[in-house]
């Protein structure tokens, strides 16, 4: 059952490190806080140490530099009071596929030291919760995608932790089921669970954490609320795409008079607009006035991924690519670290 | 022992044992193999009986004892397969947030070799015997001859528990198999120690454990009450059992670096 509370019930940070061996240093000295019930949104595209962050944070994982406390607790000197605080569902949903989702909800219970009578009330509250009774007693092998996710997030609720770790909880669900998801931990954060929920969605940051750290090759670039980040960004950006491509490097350059170019969609470009808003029109007249056809052209309001573009140099999907040779490095050398 | 350490056995034992029997192919193979082998084997090496000192006019009857070896070489591959399955998966990671101890772990992982174990001992003993093998202890002989194949069978999936926990690899796992393999070829599986001519196999057979392991099964089914035998094979046994589990303690130490 979840341990008695420390003196702050959230999370705490100084100057976390990771080094991998022959590796990059996967976390750079982060700092950040949680409060208790808030929602905290850790994004960054892949490889840029959000799991090596919830690995060092659930005690799995040594730091090499830095402290952290996790509902109170030091999570190297105290880990299995942190442990009993916290339910994790860990990237890539870590099940049994052989077992049943009643008989991993047995399973986790049990090592939890929940007493036996009430075991099984307990597993079957939480697979109601997460919509998989009638499922509960087929093999988790023929589980989708989404109920795989769910059954795993009931799972890290067994013994009833006051803070939870949500690692891409949603990363290859559909629609639907990342909505439900969602709408799953809204209810938890409602119910005073603290969330630490890393993602790679702009969307899911946007939709559901209080706050927002944006990390990027270990460091912290930006953290606040999801609304101050993006007042502080401030710019709307305009994309067009040409209606003929030969008009494309044109396109650019008159565009380029109004802001900073930003990564647009493919065979069009896109501008951050200096001016703001009101400069939408001129944009219109500038293209026109150069006799330039434009098949298609949006303003959009700012969103997660200027910020992290205006933070980095670098569009949050163009970023995953150059980091996922580093990921790897890093998680061939976690998955072998004996 | 405490109740939490009793109920967290319980409940990897009872998974370890599902997941067993509810893998076919982890089954079968373990049972027809050996017994496919035997066939072979005892057919085709018959003439052996009229070698000068071989100890029964029937091959059936010797060559019975290797099946046990085998089915334990098979429990090394699934043991091993299982965790370091749960390795690669991440399920090892969500048992390491639970307060669960290693001890319990390696005991739990260990009720599937268990079983695995005492069907395959059951099924080798009654093929053998249906096929006009001899039991020379008796019905309380083929008590023991299941009891220690089990042990041989648990102190070997041991050895399989070690290696996924230093590799963290199925692969790694599975590649142990045709050495194991190897170690049962140089050994008594063929022909009593003493009727092996040649020198350097003689010497190699004569420090092979396999040997003496071998012989406490055949000393059951040839000879009938032999201590000394017994004592040496469930010794052997044992000795692997405390050396494999201690290395998959240590090994768990390593691999379960939480704080």
């Amino acid at each position: 059952m979840a341990a008695e509370s420390g003196e702050h019930a959230g999370i705490e940070v100084e100057g976390l490190v990771r080094v991998f061996k022959n590796g990059p240093r996967a976390v750079d000295g982060i700092d950040l806080r949680v409060a208790p019930g808030e929602i905290y949104g850790f994004l960054g595209p892949n490889g840029a140490g959000k799991s090596t962050t919830v690995l060092m944070l659930t005690t799995l994982l040594p730091p090499t530099e830095g402290t952290a406390r996790v509902a109170g607790f030091d999570i190297v000197q105290e880990g299995p009071k942190v442990r009993s605080a916290i339910g994790a569902a860990l990237q890539e949903a870590a099940l049994d596929p052989l077992l049943s989702g009643r008989e991993h909800m047995r399973l986790q219970t049990a090592l939890h030291g929940i007493p036996k009578p009430e075991r099984e009330q307990r597993g079957d509250e939480l697979l109601a919760r997460v919509g998989l009774s009638q499922a509960a007693d087929r093999k988790v092998g023929g589980y989708s995608g989404g109920m795989k996710r769910r059954l795993d997030l009931a799972l890290a609720l067994a013994h009833r932790p006051r803070i939870l770790f949500l690692d891409e909880p949603t990363t290859g669900l559909d629609i639907q089921s990342r909505t439900a998801l969602w709408e799953e931990v809204a209810q938890l954060a409602g119910d005073g669970v603290t969330v630490f929920l890393t993602t790679q969605y702009l969307e899911e940051a946007d939709a559901l954490a209080n706050r927002v750290g944006i990390i990027d090759r270990g460091r912290i670039v930006a953290e606040g609320t999801p609304a101050a980040l993006k007042a502080e960004i401030g710019r709307p950006t305009v994309e067009a795409i040409p209606h003929e491509a030969t008009d494309h490097e044109r396109m650019r350059e008159v565009l380029g008079r109004f802001g900073e170019l930003a990564g647009g969609p493919p065979r069009g470009a896109a501008v951050r607009l200096a001016g703001g808003e009101a400069q939408l029109a001129e944009v219109v007249r500038a293209l026109d006035a150069e006799g330039i056809a434009i098949e298609h052209l949006q303003l959009h309001a700012p969103s997660l991924d200027d910020v992290f573009l205006t933070k980095t140099g670098r569009s949050l999907e163009g970023a995953e690519a150059a980091e996922e040779e580093a990921e790897e490095e890093a998680a061939a050398e976690a998955v072998g670290r004996a | 022992m405490s109740d939490g350490l009793r109920t967290q056995i319980g409940q990897l034992a009872r998974r370890s044992v599902l997941r067993t029997l509810r893998q076919p192919a982890q089954i079968v193979p373990a049972l027809i193999f050996p017994l496919f082998l035997l066939a072979v084997n005892s057919g085709g090496l018959k003439g052996a009986t009229n070698l000068p000192g071989f100890p029964t006019d029937s091959y059936l009857t010797f060559a019975l004892a290797v099946p046990f070896m085998q089915g334990a070489l098979f429990s090394v591959m699934n043991a091993g397969t299982d965790l370091a399955r749960d390795i690669e998966t991440g399920f090892l990671n969500r048992l390491a947030l639970t307060p669960l101890r290693g001890a319990a772990l390696l005991s739990g992982l260990l009720a599937g070799a268990v079983v695995l174990g005492l069907l395959q001992a059951v099924t080798y003993l009654l093929v053998g015997l249906t096929a006009g093998a001899e039991l020379a202890a008796g019905a309380a002989g083929g008590v023991v001859l299941i009891v220690l194949s089990v042990t041989v069978t648990v102190a070997f999936g041991t050895i399989g528990l070690f290696a996924a926990l230093r590799t963290g690899s199925g692969e790694a796992v599975q590649s142990l198999f045709p050495v194991f393999f190897v170690f049962l070829f140089l050994s008594s599986m063929a022909l009593p120690l003493e009727l092996l001519q040649t020198q350097w196999f003689h010497d190699i057979a004569s420090a092979n454990p396999v040997s003496y392991l071998l012989q406490a099964f055949r000393s059951l089914l040839i000879e009938g009450w032999d201590l000394g035998e017994l004592a040496l094979g469930f010794g052997i046994a044992a000795a692997i059992l405390a050396v494999g589990m201690l290395a998959a303690s240590r090994a768990l130490k390593t691999r379960l670096v939480r704080t």
